[in-house]
């Protein structure tokens, strides 16, 4: 359920648990007998992409295509871990562009005589989006390097994909706000990242899920079971 | 001794100076994601999320630049980058919509990593190179309608059989 790419894909990555109970890893291939990907329609975000789920009945499966070299949940987490990382940074350039389109916008759109930019309500929007993307790309930078250094922790990449998204989603909500009613339009580009951003938000662990990493990681208590 | 700020200028749009910081290897990562992302996927994003469409040629374009499985060694089909410049690429992908960023990221992160890290060597050679130059397209399924935030809940069994 929720396969980015399931409908056009030619490979599948698949997780099951075999007969001891252990979560195991398998290559699919298109085309194989009981094997489905049906789209996911309706979606109010990410529509630029195509979603759909993995139907899988009685699938033959043979011993080559399970991947040997990892056993138990440690290897999807691998595969989100990088995939979380790369989240954090992307959701800070959709981020980056509401805030540089509604730094134009409120400097190009006058009422009352003078730029909107001129409102000390909008000034204070527009600092609290370039503080927050600011201090997320250094930290993804920093996250960064260590990863490379292999010296990172999961963690560490809770804690910056949880904010990085967190903050982008409230950052693209100002930015409609301040476009007024050209926000709601699409040809004004901030209302797709509102609506994308809903779901990187959620997607990948969501923004509480992660808190309760953080939370475990320095209480010692697992909140979740 | 602390040296003398005094005729330094504020960078309202780079405040902490973030592309000082990177490599010249990752500025120019950096400036061909952001010069491909403008040019070929800004101009078609609107009317694909307003019809919902993806475009499959997408792929192919991400895979001639090398942002598909970036941080596989090059034996397998990647450039062999460094976290760094993935995380780059993402922010200037995802700059015009989280979308395109999730093709990405779900064919490099969630397929290719893991044939990468867990594969045989055989399943290494036969899938990479062409997830790499996106002849082929992954998904990763882990995700069932019972089992989100709880992935050991779910219910995808591998049963072994015998096979005559």
């Amino acid at each position: 359920m929720w396969i980015t790419n399931s409908p056009i894909a030619d490979v599948f990555v698949v997780w099951a648990k075999t007969d001891d109970g252990i979560i195991r890893g398998f290559i699919l291939d298109k085309g194989m007998k009981g094997l489905s990907a049906p789209k996911i329609e309706g979606k109010l975000a990410l529509r630029a992409s195509i979603t759909g789920e993995i139907v899988m009945d009685e699938v033959f499966v043979s011993e080559e295509q399970l991947m040997p070299n990892v056993q138990g949940l440690k290897g999807p987490f691998g595969c989100l871990n990088s995939a979380r990382y790369g989240i954090s940074w992307g959701a800070l350039g959709a981020a980056e562009s509401c805030w540089m389109q509604a730094r134009q916008y409120t400097l190009d759109r006058i009422q009352f005589g003078r730029p909107l930019a001129a409102n000390q309500l909008i000034q204070k929007k527009l600092a609290d989006m370039q503080t927050e993307i600011t201090l997320g790309l250094s930290a993804a930078l920093q996250v960064g390097r260590l990863f490379d250094d292999g010296r990172l922790a999961p963690e560490s990449i809770s804690l910056i994909k949880r904010n990085n998204c967190g903050k982008a989603l409230e950052i693209a909500r100002l930015a409609r706000d301040m476009h007024g009613g050209n926000g709601i339009s699409d040809e004004f580009h901030v209302i797709r990242h509102v609506m994308n951003l809903e779901t990187v938000n959620t997607y990948e662990g969501t923004h509480d899920v992660h808190a309760l990493i953080l939370g475990r990681a320095q209480t010692g208590i697992q909140a979740f079971c | 001794m602390t040296k003398s700020n005094t005729r330094t200028t504020f960078d309202w749009a780079d405040p902490m100076l973030f592309n000082e910081q990177l490599t010249e290897e990752e500025r120019l990562i950096q400036d061909t994601a952001r010069d491909f992302s403008q040019d070929k996927l800004m101009p078609r994003v609107l009317e694909a999320n307003r019809n919902e469409v993806f475009d499959r040629e997408i792929m192919n374009e991400f895979g001639k630049f090398g942002f598909l499985g970036s941080t596989i060694p090059e034996k397998y089909g990647g450039v062999g980058a460094s976290y760094v410049s993935y995380g780059l690429i993402a922010r200037e992908v995802e700059r015009v919509d989280s979308g395109y960023r999730s093709a990405m990221s779900v064919q490099s992160s969630l397929v290719m990593h893991p044939i990468y890290a867990y594969g045989s060597e055989e399943q290494r050679t036969k899938y990479l190179p062409k997830l790499a130059s996106a002849e082929w397209i992954g998904c990763f399924g882990l995700t069932e309608p019972d089992a989100g935030s709880d992935p050991g809940g779910m219910k995808t069994r591998a049963k072994s059989v015998t096979v005559d």
